[in-house]
């Protein structure tokens, strides 16, 4: 479905990618796992549009998407979750989800508007709440949900993990397999190889802007590096 | 006590205009982060605009229409030509710009307009529609104060509850995130220029009928007032530019009235000095610490 090939990307002098070559494919939880720095973010911004690589390509289903704007990409069906949520504070919760459905017509989102109530049934509660006043669960919550409004094939999370108590990363990841099982592609970035390697299909391991390892999740949870480096075994 | 109500009329009449003028400064600021020097020009160019028209002998409904498309299509064109391609420069890049187009469209309004003042076509009737004692409301009055804000609260509605209204306020908080909801940001930014543009030649006209001379540096004084009517009320804040405006006009007006006329831009800035050591994000600003 997506395949990034020979990718580098630059942040002003910093060769922050070097080269890297992955794949997504249809169906699939892929994971990109590494430490801080490793570039694991700067991966997702490229292939949003937000950053433009200096080299490579991005193909999604046989077109080159790297040279196109966010809003394109979005067009084609990749939808962003940011890393730290960035849910619009100002707004309320249904507000920032009705952004999520942007550039879809008229009432075209109101079965997504459903669906994610279903999942996030405190998003319901708490709809006309501003979101900024909502606690670093419910804003994780609220950022999946604002990403499903536009209805994806491909839903990259960045971190969703990240700074939220184990119950609720449990909870967050069910449901992150759970939109999978739906049909959504996902590519899922983390800090947390542990519960990442769980529900993903295929690992990579990113070592400072270069793929250390790839392979299936499992052989990944069971490879001796792995489990000294990321996975504190 | 009639005085006194007959300078808060007044006031309130001043005041609009700035409003109108601060509310395109800051809702450019609450997009791009810009400070739009050029802005109070195109209040001028508003003003001129209506100032042909109805030389013309195109009725003031119609005059007042055109003096708030062409400003529009200016704003869409400098942002476009001028700011757009500095969009990923430093701030600072920018902010010379604008004083470059502000300075480019004063000295193109010399060059093609005469720097002579001219004389405000006075379409309407000098006659007060509301008399209470001593105290009168004059037709022009009337009109600057319920059209301005008529706008606003078009502008408010527009900003609440449309689809772009949401996603400017969306590109105002999170730009990358913005982004990421699929917004085409230039496209929303546009938009932000050109309703700014358009409240800022309406403007223009209301001025013209108001203080019946108009010169091409008329944006200067105005357009500055009306930048610190933005900062007191606020800078990036709607409704902050709309109290800041009025704060400005009813400011100017009660000490012009009570004072001497010469105090009156003294005022102005010394309210900007005021906001600054006082409360310096502006009376509906909450203090932002700068993320890293």
């Amino acid at each position: 479905m997506l395949t990034v090939e020979n990718l580098h990307v630059y942040y002003g002098a910093i060769h922050a990618i070097q080269g890297i070559s992955f794949s997504v494919r249809q169906g699939e939880i892929v994971t990109l796992i590494g430490a801080n720095g490793a570039g694991k973010s700067t991966i997702l911004k490229t292939i949003s549009g937000l950053l433009r690589p200096r080299g490579g390509k991005i193909i999604l289903e046989g077109e080159e998407i790297s040279t196109l704007a966010p809003h394109q990409i979005v067009a084609r069906g990749i939808s962003q979750v940011p890393e730290g949520r960035r849910v619009f504070p100002e707004l309320s919760v249904m507000e920032n989800l009705e952004l999520g459905a942007y550039q879809r017509k008229g009432k075209e989102h109101m079965d997504e508007l459903k669906r994610v109530f279903t999942l996030f049934p405190r998003l319901k509660e708490r709809r006309n709440q501003r979101a900024g006043t909502l606690s670093g669960g419910e804003q994780q919550m609220l950022a999946i949900g604002r990403g499903l409004m536009a209805k994806p094939r491909l839903l990259l999370l960045d971190e969703p993990s990240m700074g939220l108590a184990p119950l609720l990363v449990k909870e967050i990841f069910s449901i992150i397999r759970e939109i999978n099982a739906a049909g959504t592609t996902i590519l899922l970035v983390e800090q947390n190889a542990n519960m990442a390697l769980s529900i993903a299909q295929t690992g990579y391991v990113l070592e400072t802007g270069e793929i250390a390892l790839s392979g299936p999740a499992g052989e990944l949870t069971r490879n001796e590096e792995v489990r000294k480096a990321y996975l504190g075994l | 006590m009639s005085q006194l109500l007959q300078q808060l009329v007044n006031g309130l009449s001043l005041g609009s205009i700035y409003a109108l003028i601060a509310l395109g400064y800051t809702m450019v600021y609450g997009i791009i982060r810009l400070i739009n020097f050029a802005h109070g020009d195109i209040y001028m160019v508003g003003a001129f605009v209506g100032y042909f028209a109805l030389r013309g002998g195109l009725p003031l409904p119609f005059a007042f229409f055109l003096a708030m498309i062409i400003p529009a299509l200016f704003g869409l064109v400098i942002e476009f030509f001028a700011y757009r391609p500095l969009r990923n420069a430093p701030r600072i890049a920018a902010l010379i710009t604008a004083i470059g187009v502000s300075l480019f469209l004063e000295n193109l309004g010399i060059l093609v307009l005469s720097p002579d003042p001219r004389p405000f076509p006075q379409v309407l009737p000098d006659k007060s529609i509301i008399s209470y004692g001593d105290v009168n409301v004059s037709l022009t009055q009337f009109l600057m104060i319920v059209i301005t804000l008529a706008l606003m609260v078009l502008l408010t509605l527009f900003v609440h509850y449309t689809k772009t209204g949401k996603a400017m306020r969306a590109v105002s908080q999170d730009r990358e995130a913005a982004q990421l909801m699929g917004i085409n940001i230039n496209r929303i930014i546009s938009v932000t220029f050109v309703i700014g543009s358009a409240l800022a030649g309406a403007a223009g006209v209301l001025v013209g009928l108001y203080i019946p001379r108009i010169e091409p540096l008329m944006g200067v004084m105005y357009g500055l007032k009306a930048f610190v009517a933005a900062v007191i009320g606020g800078i990036g804040i709607i409704p902050g530019a709309m109290l800041g405006g009025v704060l400005m006009g009813l400011a100017e007006t009660l000490v012009t009235g009570f004072l001497a006329s010469t105090w009156r831009d003294a005022i102005a800035f010394g309210l900007l000095i005021l906001i600054l050591l006082i409360k310096p994000s502006g009376i509906f600003g909450t203090s932002s610490r700068t993320k890293v």
